[in-house]
């Protein structure tokens, strides 16, 4: 029998695409082509100028690091076999800031600020997240 | 007559069920425990209730979260009512209490009865967190759409790695540090410890709270708060109502909504502090008091850094100054305090009764029935405040106009 697990996304038509492109590799955002600001979470207009002319485009998967946590205690599954871990948020280069990961990097390492790259996890067959390890 | 109709209201009476880790006892007699309890103390009857607020309504997922509805009640009690309404969707816990103020003030109703009860102590059982853990308040649910579909897929399901966040932002901020956070559970068990109703009384050194195991980091197992089985309950009333009243009531004097950043426990503008700010700031344009006029904070703590950030925005500290003005415990003691905090314990040590246990012990304190506890002097101003990230309520009271 398989566990349950409450870690993978459930995509809608509007965030399908960022969840096929983060399993090919690609970090996509979306950007207003009217006013040319980027946002997230992705919506189907521009939350700065209402414009529904927005795009995805692939962001250039640089980072920094905005705040984290090391999170000991998780009792939801799948998570309480990965503590402890680093939840994160950082600041895209291209200005919105996201939830995530920060992996391959001591915890003692961690330091508001610091420069991050994206990489791409598989979760699943189907899921592939987002998080993002030093630069 | 002030253009802000709040001041036409008054809390006229409080009650309290049975507060416990696990009752094992049915919600809804705990919500009727408190109600029947909050009407008596106000001196009056069942026939005298005319409207019902609560939060967050009825909801059976997840288990514990919520103990009666609005409907429950009135069934049970055979009330008339003028105004009703119950609803997850509004400023933090104690929008149900505002939005009753509200009513009153409109005329809709003369007495409103406000109840908010929790059994997850029961629910969780021996279980754990995990077999019942809520949505974090906000809309969430434990499915990852939504706003959720950004936050569980990195394994941050809660409201714990949230406000973690938050707190290590304000850490790197301003240098605050973990012993300055920790006065605020510290002090919180102190005032427990004069509470009979509290869960945990021991004493907490800060030997203690730096050695207890970590949660999410900077928070540990002592920052956040206790799960528990309890009802709460209040009655707001109309002002021309006060003959009719058992005792000289507790006047709403400002209250406090606004929420202007980004509803979102990630995507606020600056989460080194919450909707708290927004709210509270409302909150001083409607009053001649100011800050310094206070008396007695009791301010959310279902995270110990919530109660810092509720702090700084009421203007008791600037933003930013919460770990020095919590340094040492002198500023929030309940004796000699510049403005004693949680003065029952708070969350963290009295109980998770989500939010209505501050604004039950505002109203003690402020009538000076709080025994044991009491703030020396009696306090005749008061501030309850609740709710945590895109979540904020906030009353200012005052024992008389």
């Amino acid at each position: 029998m398989t566990a349950m697990r409450f870690d993978l996304p459930q995509p809608d038509l509007e965030t399908q695409p960022f969840w096929d492109a983060a399993r090919d590799g690609r970090l996509l955002i979306k950007r207003c082509t009217a006013c040319e600001q980027f946002h997230f979470y992705p919506r189907p207009f521009c939350p700065h100028c209402w414009s529904d002319a927005v795009e995805w485009v692939e962001a250039s998967g640089r980072a920094t690091l905005y705040t984290w946590s090391v999170v000991h205690r998780n009792d939801l599954p799948p998570f309480p076999d990965r503590v402890p871990y680093v939840a994160a948020i950082v600041d895209l280069e291209e200005g919105p800031r996201m939830m995530t990961n920060v992996v391959d990097c001591d915890f003692d390492a961690l330091q508001v600020g610091m420069q991050l790259e994206a990489v791409f996890h598989p979760a699943s067959d189907d899921v592939t997240i987002v998080q993002f390890r030093p630069a | 007559m002030s253009k802000f109709v709040e001041k036409s209201t008054v809390i006229s009476g409080i009650g309290q069920s049975d507060i416990g880790r696990r009752l094992f006892r049915d919600p809804l007699e705990l919500t009727l425990d408190a109600c029947l309890a909050a009407i008596a103390d106000a001196g009056l009857t069942t026939k005298d209730i005319d409207g019902v607020a609560t939060y967050p309504g009825p909801m059976s997922v997840p288990p514990g979260f919520s103990g009666a509805g609005v409907v429950d009640v009135q069934d049970a009690l055979r009330l008339d009512l003028g105004w009703w309404s119950g609803g997850i969707e509004s400023p933090g816990q104690l929008g149900s209490v505002i939005n009753a103020c509200l009513a009153v003030a409109a005329g809709l109703a003369n007495h409103v009865l406000c109840f908010r009860s929790v059994w997850e102590g029961s629910a969780q059982g021996t279980k754990g967190r995990a077999s019942t853990m809520p949505g974090g308040g906000g809309g969430g649910s434990f499915r990852a759409s939504g706003f959720m579909e950004w936050t569980l897929p990195f394994a941050a399901p809660s409201a714990a790695p949230w406000i973690a966040l938050m707190a290590q932002r304000h850490f790197y901020e301003f240098g605050t540090t973990r012993e300055q956070l920790g006065q605020i559970p510290i002090n919180a068990r102190k005032n427990a410890g004069l509470n009979p109703k509290a869960i945990y009384t021991e004493p907490m050194t800060m030997d203690d709270y730096l050695n207890v195991r970590m949660v999410s980091s900077p928070l540990s197992l002592y920052d956040c708060d206790v799960p528990c089985d309890g009802g709460t309950a209040v009655i707001v009333s109309h002002v021309d109502t006060i003959p009719d009243l058992r005792r000289p009531p507790v006047h709403v004097d400002a209250v406090g909504t606004a929420l202007r950043g980004r509803p979102s426990w990630d995507q606020f503008d600056d989460l080194t502090t919450m909707a708290c700010r927004d709210a509270a700031a409302q909150l001083w344009t409607r009053t001649d008091l100011t800050p310094s006029d206070v008396q007695l904070a009791e301010m959310y703590d279902g995270f110990s850094f919530i109660a810092l950030a509720w702090l700084e925005a009421m203007g008791f500290c600037g933003h930013g100054e919460g770990g020095p003005f919590v340094e040492g415990g002198q500023n929030i003691a309940r004796d000699g305090g510049v403005i004693p905090l949680n003065t029952h314990g708070g969350q963290l040590s009295a109980g998770r009764l989500h939010g209505y246990g501050f604004l039950h012990e505002a109203c003690t304190q402020l009538w000076g029935e709080g025994g044991a506890r009491q703030v020396p002097g009696n306090p005749e101003v008061g501030v309850a405040c609740a709710g945590g990230g895109p979540l904020a309520g906030a009353l200012l009271l005052t024992t008389h106009r």
